[in-house]
């Protein structure tokens, strides 16, 4: 039987987000486990990190906007959050509008200027990862396995926002978690003791502070390589994009040659499930998969353009104003 | 019978300083619990970040108490918070400190206390973005965080910024929600909202 949600999907995950691949490979196996995502209508920024350092209230209305627009969603009372910060703030604003009575009466007085409501509690947010776990469980899983990822090693990389801090919806331990790992196995991956699963990234750090982001994106990749995975597995859009665009920053600020991949775990499902990496989004990581995974027989076809318009691209240097290839090839026929 | 310590008994009698902390316990959502602070050190002990700050989350905590509100709005150490919650579910007295962190951090930008704005500008320009537009965007939020704050950086990420760009993940215009009109009442009447409770601390 279909098992329904509301989906938000988060900004990260949109086409042309930095996680596009993320909602390819999210979407792609969500039909063979029969779930289906209704994505709530007109949804916005969850905040992240920042909207709260320098807001409180508008913060939580923004969130509550959210939560407002889901419990309309086709009375689904049970909403997914693929990206862990959206997960994060989504759940929490959630726990601590019931929790405190003052805060709701003024977040609803804020909503209502926009015209809408929003009871605590009448809306569950859950982590992708909890969903496939413990709604669509292992053996179901286990059951879609046709090319099993046998000989991969795979360091699984819980980050922390969705074992931490677990309001209302603790779906695994906070300092050791499991359910990846079990996951992994259960698609047939060798998964390597990686005691580093839960530690964080360095989130928007990259941006505030080199050495501190560098130093902590340095820990979880040479953890990883020093159990000697092929890969590193993801749940999170921001974990993904700290570890493998900023790896060869990374690389370079330590002198070091780390070249460890890393993919979203719907991709390891979709690859298991005997799907096309090129469907799944594979092929748009910065730290080329294509060595790890043709160690299991997956090719990857290239994504790469042709050199000699690359390296025209790459003398220009600044990367920030320019249109994105694809585009100007359509352009230009 | 004389006083054993007549230095002492002469002195007026110790009074706590809970302006601040009451301040701080007001304006943090839910109840944060920074009251029951035992000074363990815990926080501190698991922190990815701690290196790099002036004061452990639990000296904070200490100064907050001690009402020495100009040092802890001051301090580095909100800043590096990486909001990864580790603290937070190892503390005993079940302190919500990530949140006390963002409280911080609030006050230390309204009082404009911070020292260094490279933090507070980029959650400034984050936030423009979402408030314009209903979503975050990231092309726009990295440009012109790095033109202000680390020009010179572009050079020094430049293949990572081609690479984004050639692999289809970067998106070059932001996309605007269908309520944005909405959005805003319910951001300004919120902020309204929380000015009147500031004024009232």
């Amino acid at each position: 039987m279909t098992k329904r949600y509301s989906f938000f999907p988060g900004c990260s995950l949109e086409r042309g987000g930095a996680a596009y691949s993320y909602l390819q490979s999210t979407l792609a196996i969500a039909a063979p486990l029969n779930l289906e995502f209704v994505e709530i209508d007109d949804w916005n920024c969850c905040g992240a990190t920042e909207y709260i350092s320098l807001n409180r209230m508008a913060a939580y209305a923004l969130v509550a906007r959210n939560l407002a627009q889901a419990a309309q969603c086709d009375g689904l009372r049970e909403m997914v959050a693929p990206c862990s910060a959206c997960f994060l703030n989504l759940s929490k604003a959630d726990a601590y509008l019931q929790d405190d009575r003052a805060l709701a009466d003024k977040v609803n007085i804020a909503l209502a200027a926009g015209g809408l409501n929003y009871k605590p509690g009448s809306v569950t947010t859950r982590h992708l990862l909890d969903i496939l776990v413990n709604d669509v469980g292992y053996d179901a899983i286990a059951a879609q396995v046709t090319k099993p990822l046998k000989g991969l090693r795979v360091a699984p990389y819980y980050g922390c926002l969705i074992v931490r801090p677990g309001f209302h919806d603790k779906f695994d331990d906070h300092e050791y978690p499991l359910t990846l790992d079990k996951l992994m196995k259960t698609l047939g991956a060798e998964v390597v003791d990686f005691p580093m699963k839960a530690h964080c990234c360095g989130g928007h750090m990259t941006q505030i502070s080199e050495a501190s982001a560098f130093e902590m994106i340095r820990r979880l990749v040479k953890g990883a390589a020093d159990y000697n995975a092929d890969v590193m597995v993801t749940v999170c859009p921001m974990c993904q994009l700290n570890l493998d665009a900023f790896q060869g920053a990374m690389n370079r600020y330590y002198k070091s040659d780390y070249k460890m991949p890393v993919l979203y775990f719907t991709q390891m499902l979709g690859l298991a499930f005997g799907m096309s990496a090129s469907n799944l989004g594979i092929g748009s990581e910065l730290v080329d998969a294509r060595a790890a995974l043709a160690k299991i027989g997956i090719e990857v076809p290239s994504s790469e353009l042709p050199p000699a318009r690359k390296s025209r691209r790459a003398k220009e240097a600044l990367p920030m104003p320019a249109m994105p290839n694809r585009e100007i090839e359509e352009v230009n026929g | 019978m004389t006083t054993p310590n007549p230095d002492l008994a002469s002195q007026s009698p110790i009074t706590l300083e809970t302006k601040f902390l009451n301040q701080v316990l007001a304006s943090t959502p839910a109840h944060s619990h920074l009251e029951m602070c035992i000074q363990c050190g815990t926080c501190g002990g698991s922190c990815p970040s701690g290196a790099d700050m002036d004061y452990t989350p639990r000296q904070l905590f200490a100064l907050i108490r001690a009402g020495a509100r100009d040092q802890v709005l001051h301090s580095r150490a909100p800043w590096f918070c990486v909001s990864c919650y580790y603290c937070m579910v190892r503390c005993p007295q079940d302190i919500h400190i990530t949140d006390v962190m963002y409280t911080l951090k609030r006050m230390a930008v309204k009082s404009k206390m911070y020292d260094d704005s490279t933090a507070p500008d980029f959650s400034k320009t984050f936030i423009n973005w979402v408030e314009n537009f209903g979503r975050s965007f990231e092309l726009g939020l990295m440009s012109q965080h790095m033109i202000k704050h680390n020009p010179f950086g572009v050079f020094k990420i430049a293949d990572m910024g081609v690479g984004m760009v050639t692999k289809g993940r970067i998106g070059f215009t932001p996309k605007r929600i269908k309520g944005m009109d909405g959005l805003k009442a319910i951001l300004a009447k919120a902020k309204e909202l929380e000015a009147r409770d500031d004024e009232a601390l």
